[in-house]
């Protein structure tokens, strides 16, 4: 008599993502959702200033394609000090660009945990959720969570639309926070 | 005919916060356990400080002594993890405190409406009159939450 196959174990899920930092903190998005990293010395000209006094976390705007793509303060956007900033992430199917510290290193999670329900507050539209890695926590977060459709249409209008038509016209962008 | 009001014994655990004693129903006591690293990240909800990892859950840590006793706690303990019923479902929360616990059987009055939301009842052990805790009035939770940017279908969400 033979015995009964075993049954197949389905096989872990897992998704790559990159883990970066802001003022320090660690935080982890999917690689999937970055569509390029770039130095922000190579940005210098091709940024427009921005002014939206209601929106301090946004003081850039990039052209890509026929595309404006909002620069965020990662800092100010999680509320952490200031510190000097190195990379850009533009962030895919969004229009924002993450200003950051750098990036740690690529690697993968298997789980994802909803964050937990305790947290009641903007960080449920920040994060996906949290994951384990190496006996650490760290926030995964949502591209999509840095600007809502309000603050999108607030930076769209505060865009004259002759400096939306003008990339450049900031030659000297400050990208230390 | 006499009207008997019936009053059930429950077990609850005592739990000390600074000077004070304060007590939640055991049934929604899931363990106690040594302090641990607590991991910090932004968020904006004041009274929780972080999260630990426990037996592979990502458990909240919400410092109650600010509220119950006006002020946080300088020497921790413990953690006792407890469970915080949501709509629908309950999740751990792990709340610092400051001695031992302690498992007593007892007669619970319940809260009157000029009692805190934070109070689910009161019980009286060894001379004191004790607050039973109520997790759904103490700790934050989702009344004021927005909806999520990309919904997860599960607690524990796969990528």
């Amino acid at each position: 008599m033979r015995p009964a196959p075993l049954a197949k174990q389905p096989a872990a899920r897992t998704e790559q993502i990159i883990l970066f930092r802001v003022s320090g903190q660690l935080f982890a998005v999917s690689s999937a959702s970055v569509q390029e990293v770039r130095s922000v010395d190579s940005l210098g000209g091709a940024t427009t200033e921005l002014s939206q006094p209601g929106l301090r976390k946004v003081r850039h705007v990039l052209r890509r394609g026929g595309e404006l793509v909002y620069v965020i303060n990662g800092a100010m956007h999680f509320g952490l000090p200031a510190a000097p900033v190195a990379l850009i992430f533009v962030l895919r199917r969004t229009r924002t660009a993450l200003l950051i510290d750098g990036i740690e290193k690529m690697t993968t999670m298997s789980r994802l945990q909803a964050l937990p329900k305790a947290f009641c507050h903007a960080e449920r539209q920040w994060y996906r959720g949290l994951t384990a890695l190496e006996q650490s926590v760290v926030p995964v977060v949502a591209p999509a969570g840095f600007l809502t459709e309000e603050e999108l249409d607030l930076l769209d209008a505060a865009l004259a639309p002759d400096e939306a038509a003008e990339p450049g016209a900031s030659e000297e962008a400050e990208w230390t926070q | 005919m006499s009207l008997r009001i019936e009053s059930e014994s429950q077990s609850f655990v005592l739990l000390r916060l600074g000077e004070r004693r304060f007590a939640l129903a055991a049934k929604h006591i899931v363990e106690l356990v040594a302090p641990s690293r607590v991991f910090r990240f932004p968020h904006q909800t004041p009274e929780i400080e972080g999260v630990i990892l426990r037996r592979g859950r990502i458990v909240p840590v919400c410092d109650v002594a600010e509220r119950l006793i006006g002020k946080s706690l300088k020497s921790r303990r413990l953690y006792l993890i407890a469970l915080r019923r949501y709509a629908g479902q309950a999740e751990w929360i792990a709340l610092p405190v400051t001695g031992e616990c302690e498992l007593i059987t007892a007669e619970m009055s319940p809260a009157s409406d000029a009692d805190s939301p934070h109070v689910a009842g009161w019980l009286s052990h060894a001379g004191d009159v004790i607050e039973v805790l109520n997790l759904d009035g103490l700790t934050p939770g989702p009344t004021d939450v927005a909806a999520p940017v990309a919904p997860l279908e599960t607690e524990e969400a796969r990528p």
